[in-house]
């Protein structure tokens, strides 16, 4: 069935029809069409931003905690650069989204006309791909096309930016089935690479599996067969940041996360085993450390759907492209066709290595003294919240590190953090995507006080949408991370690194509607923390901590993985020499 | 746990070494990349050369298929192994590419480049000129009493040989179209 309409009605159409529930949007003059036909429907809600960047975040938000694709709507010129950083974050972490801009009429494109940008050009490096659609008959065809794209193989951003002429002209909307692409990543993995890698599953002595955000992206289904596998096995499995919830936390095979900031057992582990079984992780630099000391023993599988993450930067042994639900599948079923065997006694001595590296309890800490301690103020949170049905956000910072390593997630799709990018001010819009997939989640941002004053604007998206958010700001009054490098790295000469001049978070919270809870005394916390899981509305919690608290693990840029740095006393004088221009 | 002294003034090494194991030859390729011939494809494929800090030595695209709406971009680039892999890979991941064939490894294949060369000259420097053009199979497609407009097609080397020997019998201007190349034999990639 076609139909006549005008390029703005089918935007709304296609919408509807892709199934989409949520737009997070910022009116202007290049969009007006498409706004005045949401004002004339029921099917989308629209919540409106405080600014483009928090539409952006929202969405991802959104679709991290969905698996559904997340949709923004801007309008031309400073609502699509403001887009950017959205689009780049959710680039790097395989989020999909779909970006919808205004631009200027086709016949005015090229004349620098007012709110001109020329959006496709500045946003080819930070989508998957994006259109500039000059023809209305073309529209609904793109946008079923943009779906497609963002959720198929590795997922990631789109963006169709939409001529204001060619939302008022009419033209024929086809139907979703109509898609012509022929983009269709591989998906079934390669059997014979399969079947090598359950044969060294066989006869593993120091094995580990390494999982990471292709799990999540690859849907529910990959988790459930990775926890099958694990089991099966008996192999223990970390993780980096962005496959937290893959394998539940309380899981008996479960290491900590793997990394900078990982914990102790699972770098070790990855240091010293001898099959790494990579699924859906990227070898990041975050994760490798020096590259030419990564795990020297090991041979490696990777898992993953995109080629071009594959022996991008660690050689493989057993490169197996395909979608990581489907080559679990094939994997378990090829293993236990083999009779499902490992090597139990090099196992059980494997298991009782890793015991003793456990026993180290990196993440030991003691709350003594008035002041809280961030480890403290974070494991109360996790201790406070874990039974609720609860999504995490984070800021980025030394917070969101803390918080990777003292909660625990026993689901995918519960926490949503920017890693790749590590984009101050994801947070807080993040958090509200989150909330309106799931009005009656606690959804918590752990947010720092310098990242959460970037988006802090969408307090008033929170408001007026009654989304009962949770900022919970460990306030330190430092740019953490920040100073934390200047430390180690930089002589101790704390540049630029302090907050200054903070707002009164509470009168803020105040000011916005909204409730604002402050507690400085390790004594209260508990108490202010019921507090805000009690409140029915959003709550700004100022929590007041040690100032120079270092994270810890720490593998200083350019270090291997078994040169960690556990606590402060190792670091003597500063990091120099080339590990120093290392981000 | 080896305990970890990291001295003031010691170095460390970098988490970006990518000193690869793969080893350090630098390999010339010549890849045929089809692509859908929309708006801004030649913008992403020079965009991802430019932005991963890949080589081009030549580049050359035109439509080939004009129902089909395909185009063939041409591509020589250099690299190490590892690299060479990884443009590839990340060509494939480019949306609009329909097939990425790397020509230098798929067997035989044969490389043409044409170039204009305009040679002035009188004299003894013009009648050599005329002679190499012949032995090089160059046409001449314009002339005047002072000058020469050469047109010539082989492979890059073949253009690079004619270049040098007209540089000094009055080479005045060069216009070379860069590589195309397809692959020997029945088999066919469109
Ligand atoms: C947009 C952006 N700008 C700068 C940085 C660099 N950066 C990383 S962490 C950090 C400090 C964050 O401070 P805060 O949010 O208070 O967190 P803390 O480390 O104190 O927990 C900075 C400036 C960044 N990641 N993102
Ligand atoms: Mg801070």
């Amino acid at each position: 069935m076609t139909k006549m309409m005008t390029g703005a009605k089918m935007v709304v159409q296609a919408l509807i029809d892709q199934g989409v529930e949520v737009v997070f949007g910022y009116p202007g003059g290049a969009v007006l069409p498409i706004y005045d036909e949401i004002f004339q429907q029921n099917h989308i809600q629209h919540v409106l931003v405080r600014h483009e960047q928090g539409a952006v975040h929202a969405a991802e938000g959104y679709a991290r905690s969905t698996g559904k694709p997340g949709v923004a709507l801007v309008t031309s010129g400073p609502g699509a650069t403001n887009a950017v950083t959205g689009l780049t974050d959710a680039l790097m972490d395989s989020i999909p989204i779909i970006v919808l801009t205004g631009q200027v009429p086709t016949f005015m494109i090229g004349t620098d006309g007012f709110q001109e940008a020329d959006t496709v050009g500045i946003t080819r490096p930070c989508t998957k791909h994006n259109w500039l659609v000059k023809d209305t008959d073309r529209l609904a065809n793109t946008i079923h096309e943009a779906f497609h794209v963002a959720m198929s193989g590795r997922p990631g951003p789109v963006l169709i930016d939409i001529p204001k002429d060619v939302q008022f002209a009419k033209g024929t909307y086809s139907e979703k089935a109509k898609r012509t692409s022929h983009y269709a990543p591989q998906v079934k993995g390669d059997i014979n690479m399969i079947t090598e890698l359950a044969e060294a599953m066989a006869t593993a002595k120091r094995p580990v599996f390494y999982t990471g955000g292709g799990v999540i992206n690859s849907g529910p289904a990959a988790s459930q067969l990775l926890r099958e596998l694990v089991e099966a096995t008996g192999f223990p499995i970390t993780s980096t940041l962005m496959g937290l919830g893959c394998y539940p936390a309380s899981g008996p095979a479960w290491l900590g996360m793997v990394g900078m900031h990982g914990l102790y057992q699972a770098n070790m582990a990855m240091h010293g085993c001898d099959l790494m079984i990579n699924i859906g992780a990227r070898f990041d630099d975050r994760i490798t450390g020096r590259i030419d000391a990564f795990s020297p023993k090991s041979q490696k599988a990777h898992i993953d759907i995109d080629a071009s993450s594959i022996n991008k930067v660690i050689r493989v042994d057993m490169p197996i492209l395909g979608d990581v639900a489907n080559v679990l599948e094939d994997l378990l079923k090829v293993w236990k066709a083999q009779g499902g065997k490992t090597d139990k006694e090099a196992l059980a001595k494997w298991w009782k290595q890793i015991e003793a590296w456990k026993a180290t309890d990196c993440l030991g800490f003691t709350q003594d003294g008035p002041i809280i301690r961030p480890q403290h103020a974070i494991s109360r949170l996790e201790a406070l919240t874990k039974d609720h049905d609860r999504y995490i956000t984070t800021e980025v910072g030394q917070h969101q590190m803390w918080a990777a390593q003292y909660m625990g997630f026993e689901a995918p799709n519960r926490w949503m953090t920017s890693g790749g990018l590590g984009t101050m001010g994801y947070g807080t819009p993040a958090s509200i995507g989150v909330q309106m997939a799931h009005r009656d989640a606690l959804v918590i941002n752990v947010a720092g006080e310098a990242s959460w004053l970037m988006n802090m604007q969408e307090m008033g998206t929170a408001m007026q949408y009654r989304l009962p958010v949770k900022q919970f700001i460990l306030n330190n009054e430092r740019l953490g991370m920040v100073r934390q490098w200047q430390q180690l790295l930089h002589g101790e000469r704390y540049s630029q690194s302090w907050s200054e001049a903070l707002p009164d978070l509470v009168k803020l919270a105040e000011a916005f509607g909204a409730k604002g809870i402050r507690c400085d005394n390790p004594d209260d916390l508990d108490e202010a923390i019921r507090e805000m899981i009690a409140y029915d509305g959003p709550v700004i919690f100022d929590c007041l901590v040690e100032k120079h608290e270092n994270c810890f693990p720490m593998i200083p840029s350019g270090n291997a993985h078994n040169e960690m740095l556990l606590a402060n006393a190792q670091v003597q004088g500063g990091i120099t020499g080339t590990g120093a221009v290392l981000v | 746990m080896s305990a970890l002294n990291i001295k003031k003034g010691a170095s460390s090494h970098s988490a970006y070494d990518l000193r690869s194991t793969f080893g350090d030859t630098i390999e010339k390729h010549t890849l045929a990349v089809i692509v859908e011939n929309e708006p801004g494809v030649l913008a992403r494929v020079i965009g991802l050369f430019a932005g991963r800090g890949y080589n081009i030595e030549s580049l050359t695209v035109a439509e080939i298929d004009h129902t089909g709406h395909r185009s063939r971009i041409t591509i020589v680039t250099t690299g190490t192994p590892q690299v060479i892999v990884q443009i590839k890979a990340q060509l494939g991941r480019i949306v609009p590419v329909h097939e990425v064939h790397d020509l230098t490894v798929e067997g035989p294949s044969v490389e043409r480049e044409l170039a204009l060369f305009k040679v002035g000259g009188q004299g003894d420097a013009r009648v050599e000129a005329l002679r190499l053009a012949d032995i090089f199979r160059a046409n001449v497609v314009d002339s005047t009493l002072e000058s020469f407009v050469f047109e010539i097609t082989g492979t890059p080397e073949k253009i690079d040989a004619f270049a040098e020997l007209m540089r000094p019998l009055g080479l005045q201007e060069v216009a070379r179209t860069g590589v195309a190349a397809l692959a020997r034999g029945g088999d066919s990639h469109v």
